[in-house]
């Protein structure tokens, strides 16, 4: 499968989906005013790993902001991850926060209650 | 024509304006303003000024994130539902302010909006005025998985996030400019 890197800027967040090294990240800020041009290339690159599986598959966030509407995207992804976990694909989920913020621990417990697949929450 | 505007720019009275001005900002009661066009590249400026001089000021970090958040929302708020001027009403310029009224930092903006849009937006901040901190949750995430791409701007899931992130009532007002357009004005408080 295709190795997407992308770099953070100002408002976008760092994004390595690269099945060599088996690293998936998403981390940083996310911001952006038009947030399905900027998640576009995931959310292919995320069809194309329903089509073709990878073992192990465990997804990082770690986000230090994000707006509104990259919440909603976020959600786009997990209910992906979910549907390719409930069709039989073990995958992981690992949400990270700072030790010190709260609101991002919360962000990540909403999302566990709502989509169905292994989900971690882990302070740093 | 032109001595006169020389005249009031040099003139004892728009200098106490400054000085007033000067002390308002001087004692932080106003940290920032900005009146203009509103763009994601002026968002990201102000974004980045604010974050700096937070950081400078020792601002405690939750709080710090709070007031990150909101103004993101705010800002972006303005930027995407600009406006067209029209032939009976030219553009009115947006306003955001960032400043400190007691204990609560204080965010607000002013902007036009299409009068068709205010009963959806009037209705949300009504409902997050009425909701607790448990109700506000469920709201957001309710509004959040139902809402599709093309309409998520005009849920006002952005709203129920700054009502979550506040912690207070919301306050705005509509002034009409004609028939067409309004003038809103939004406030957010922030508790220190």
């Amino acid at each position: 499968m295709e190795t997407i890197k992308i770099k953070a800027t100002e408002d976008t967040p760092t994004v390595i989906l690269d099945c060599e090294n088996k690293i998936f990240e998403i981390s940083g800020r996310s911001l952006p005013e038009d947030v399905v041009v900027f998640y576009q290339p995931v959310m292919k690159w995320l069809e194309e790993l329903e089509k073709a599986p990878i073992e192990n598959f465990e997804l990082s966030i770690k986000l230090e902001y994000f707006n509104t509407a990259s919440s909603k995207l976020i959600l786009d992804i997990l209910l992906k991850l979910e549907e390719i976990f409930l069709n039989g694909t073990p995958l992981k989920v690992k949400w990270y926060y700072l030790s010190t913020d709260s609101d991002m621990k919360e962000a990540g417990e909403e999302y566990s209650e709502i989509v169905g697949l292994p989900f971690e929450i882990t302070q740093y | 024509m032109e001595n006169t505007s020389k005249k009031t720019i040099v003139g004892q009275e728009s200098l106490s304006k400054i000085f007033s001005f000067h002390r308002m900002m001087d004692e932080k009661e106003i940290m920032l303003v900005y009146c203009g066009e509103f763009s994601q590249e002026l968002n990201k400026t102000l974004l980045s000024f604010t974050e700096r001089k937070f950081k400078a000021e020792n601002v405690e970090d939750n709080t710090r994130r709070k007031i990150f958040n909101v103004m993101v929302e705010v800002l972006q708020n303005i930027s995407k539902n600009k406006v067209e001027s029209t032939e009976d009403l030219s553009e009115v310029d947006s306003v955001f302010m960032l400043g400190i009224n007691n204990n609560d930092y204080i965010l607000i903006s002013s902007n036009m909006i299409r009068n068709d849009k205010i009963p959806p937006l009037k209705s949300r901040i009504d409902q997050v005025n009425s909701l607790d901190k448990e109700g506000l949750k469920l709201l957001y995430k309710e509004v959040r998985l139902n809402a599709s791409f093309s309409d998520v701007a005009g849920a006002g899931i952005g709203i129920i996030d700054i009502a979550r992130k506040s912690e207070n009532k919301l306050v705005y007002n509509f002034e009409a400019l004609n028939n067409q357009f309004s003038l809103f004005s939004f406030l957010v408080r922030i508790s220190k």
